[in-house]
């Protein structure tokens, strides 16, 4: 079975290499674009994927309701930012402003969610407290719907087109530089959160074994409440800079993305943060690339292939654990 | 009772959804014509009903901890033991089959139309309760192979002029064929992975049907799909319907007793077995991939019979009608009826189903509702409304 894998995966490697460098010398300015493309796409990925990695890690539920939390930070910060605009702030105040309070509402809404809807169903059946997540992103979603407008809102960029980067705008614009940039620093801020901080050590500690956790006076709900909250924040961000990027949210946006972002996340194995990072790279490019050189009406299609491809020949993951069962 | 301490957390907590739900239920903004727009009654009445929500939530809690706590584990619901008991069983089934009997000739069309797509879902949900209740594998893209039967009977109707009661056992084989085909490859992945790479197939399946025009028509879907026929008779409209009405009922019964029976069969036991400890299972003897692949292929085809029912009924499909969502209902059918269990998976089909169609006066608010059903069945009945009893031998004490 193993030399099948290897045998088959470098053919498809050469097969891949020598298309892509034909592609490549033949229009290299082309190429450039769908790559940064689909870094940027693969930016936005990582910062969902990152709250339903660090989620799952803990308490091992797939959360349904990441991808709502993620549409309610960029709805609050157009909300805000309409708001201000009427009153005639200064856009750069704006911005800011409209960053933070999509912050701190989306970590108010990670945080109440995992209170009513799954810490009821600590012990219960994993099944049981799926449903529970589904059941909130549903809510959520129709609640927004019901309380804005179930139409596509306008969103005008926050992030200003810089002059400095004129002259390469045509490749990458300012927002999807700020998308990848904005990207690393919260990869950096969280990498040193997980590795450094008394929090982070808890965290790490708490996936690993919650009983011993507890033993060693952790506590852990409040553990699992910072994880939410930490991925709120990051998808909150996400939120806020997808919207400056297309321009337009409804409430259905955050379904989509969640779901990506959740493939992204199982494809560089589920509970892992490196993994999500890298998954979500994966996912982006090569989807980029698809939808450049491809049929761009099979990306979804395209999307959960490559996720079966992969699992099926790594089952846990690009960067997951395999874990040997024990009886 | 509500004590001092209850209200004041009642209140904060009160407190706590008025400023968390402030921007999104206050303010309003109208971007075209750039108005704000503050509903600052919206925020009173959130305030109000948030905090006896509280109330109730806490309390409602509060009991079934405390239940939790002076309750055996293995207390038995109270239908399976009515159910087992002779004397209440036989008059109940009496009645129950009366009322199927009699429904579409007292009720007006539109009930029994209803009450068709709630015993379509029956179905599903009696299938994917196969694969998720009993062999425990999560299969988020049941609705595949549902969308495989509808479109089997349509594309082979459309063709070759196909009739509903040949295309019944064609496409429950092709369901059961593409039930193997998808469950081979998936057999390695456990738990989650299985979930969303069964997702992947259903979105998969749905997204090919969406964009492969010259073969399915695309999103205009297929139109004009027969009815059943029956001996030739020409049927109105009405009479078309009960007609289907019983042809529902007869496959809702088939499903049953073959579900029924097959729980207690060699093959039910061993996905329970499966289901409860691989490792162990395996060292038993029982063929791991079999039994898997069995379980996969046996929903897939009940899905199948449900898709061409579907088909059958509304006359129309397209590719919209089969999105993830349709397979997160079937599974919360499964899930909120009680896993593993016939009786809560029927229950749940009638909950899940015929509710949000009487909520249609409500109509804006029924998915509302429909989410916030979940959670809160979930919460205080997380191993679902009926749950599933499993067989047990009492050993009576032999008198020496």
């Amino acid at each position: 079975m193993r030399w099948i894998n290897i045998t088959l995966g470098l053919i498809f490697t050469g097969v891949l290499g020598f298309w892509g460098t034909r592609e490549v010398i033949s229009d290299p300015v082309y190429f450039l674009e769908l790559l940064l493309g689909g870094i940027t796409r693969g930016s936005i990925y990582a910062l969902i994927a990152l709250g339903y990695t660090m989620v799952y890690g803990i308490i091992q539920l797939i959360n349904f309701a990441h991808g709502e939390i993620y549409m309610i930070g960029a709805m609050t910060a157009l909300i805000v930012a309409s708001v201000m605009g009427l009153w005639g702030w200064n856009s750069a105040v704006i911005a800011i402003l409209a960053v933070v309070f999509a912050i701190v509402y989306s970590c108010a809404y990670g945080f109440t969610v995992e209170k009513i809807a799954y810490k009821p169903l600590r012990n219960a059946p994993r099944l049981s407290a799926l449903i529970s997540a589904i059941g909130m992103s549903l809510f959520l979603q129709n609640y927004v719907m019901l309380a804005q407008t179930p139409e596509f809102l306008p969103f005008k960029s926050l992030i200003p087109d810089f002059l400095f980067w004129e002259p390469y705008a045509h490749i990458i614009t300012s927002v999807e530089l700020s998308i990848i940039i904005v990207t690393i620093i919260v990869m950096i801020l969280l990498g040193i959160l997980i590795k450094f901080t008394t929090i982070g050590k808890a965290m790490r500690a708490t996936a690993q074994d919650k009983v011993m956790a507890a033993l060693l006076g952790i506590n852990v709900n409040q553990v699992i409440s910072t994880t939410f909250v930490v991925g709120s924040a990051t998808a909150a961000i996400g939120g806020v800079l997808i919207a400056c990027h297309v321009g337009q949210i409804n409430f259905f946006i955050g379904f989509l993305a969640g779901l990506k972002a959740f493939i992204a996340a199982v494809l560089g194995g589920i509970g892992s943060v490196p993994g999500a990072v890298l998954g979500s790279l994966v996912l982006g490019i090569s989807e980029s690339f698809f939808t450049g050189y491809f049929w761009s009406e099979y990306e979804d299609v395209f999307a959960f292939s490559i996720l079966v491809i992969i699992l099926i020949f790594r089952p846990s993951g690009i960067l997951g654990k395999h874990e040997t069962q024990k009886v | 009772m509500v004590t001092k301490k209850e209200i004041k957390q009642a209140f904060f907590i009160a407190l706590w959804f008025m400023v968390l739900t402030f921007p999104i239920m206050v303010i309003k903004v109208n971007t075209i014509k750039n108005i704000v727009i503050f509903r600052w009654n919206y925020l009173f009445w959130i305030g109000i009903g948030t905090f006896f929500a509280a109330l109730t939530w806490n309390y409602f809690l509060q009991l079934k901890e405390n239940k939790q706590k002076t309750e055996t584990s293995d207390d038995i619901p109270l239908v399976h033991k009515l159910l087992q008991n002779a004397r209440f069983k036989i008059p109940f089934l009496i009645v129950l089959a009366i009322f199927f009997l009699v429904y579409p000739f007292i009720f007006p069309m539109y009930h029994t139309s209803i009450m068709i797509s709630a015993l379509v879902y029956v179905m599903l949900g009696l299938g994917l309760n196969i694969v998720v209740g009993l062999a425990g594998l999560l299969d988020l893209g049941y609705v595949a192979f549902y969308c495989v039967g509808a479109y089997a009977y349509a594309l082979l109707n459309l063709h070759f002029g196909v009739s509903f009661w040949l295309a019944l056992p064609i496409s429950a084989v092709l369901g059961f064929l593409f039930g193997t085909l998808l469950g081979y490859p998936v057999l390695r992945l456990r738990g989650d992975y299985l979930a969303i790479v069964t997702l992947g197939f259903g979105e998969i399946i749905r997204i090919i049907m969406e964009n492969w025009d010259s073969f399915s028509n695309g999103p205009r879907g297929i139109a004009n799909i027969p009815p059943p026929s029956l001996f030739n008779i020409d049927l109105n409209q009405h009479n078309t319907v009960i007609y289907i009405y019983f042809i529902v009922i007869a496959l809702v019964l088939m499903t049953i007793f073959f579900v029924a029976r097959l729980e207690d069969s060699r093959i039910g036991r061993a996905w329970i077995a499966l289901r409860d400890d691989e490792i162990a299972c395996q060292a038993m003897g029982i063929s791991k991939v079999k039994t898997k692949l069995t379980a996969f292929a046996l929903g897939a085809t009940w899905a199948s019979i449900g898709g061409v029912v579907f088909a059958a009924k509304t006359s129309y499909i397209n590719p919209m009608s089969f999105t993830i969502w349709e397979s997160i209902t079937i599974l919360s059918v499964v899930v909120i009826g009680g896993m593993g269990s016939a009786i809560g998976v029927i229950a749940g089909a009638f909950v899940l189903i015929l509710l949000p169609e009487y909520l249609r006066a409500v109509a804006e608010y029924r998915m509302l509702v429909f989410g916030a059903l979940q959670v809160i069945v979930m919460v205080f009945k997380p191993e679902g409304l009926i749950k599933g009893v499993r067989k047990i031998y009492k050993f009576k004490k032999v008198e020496e």
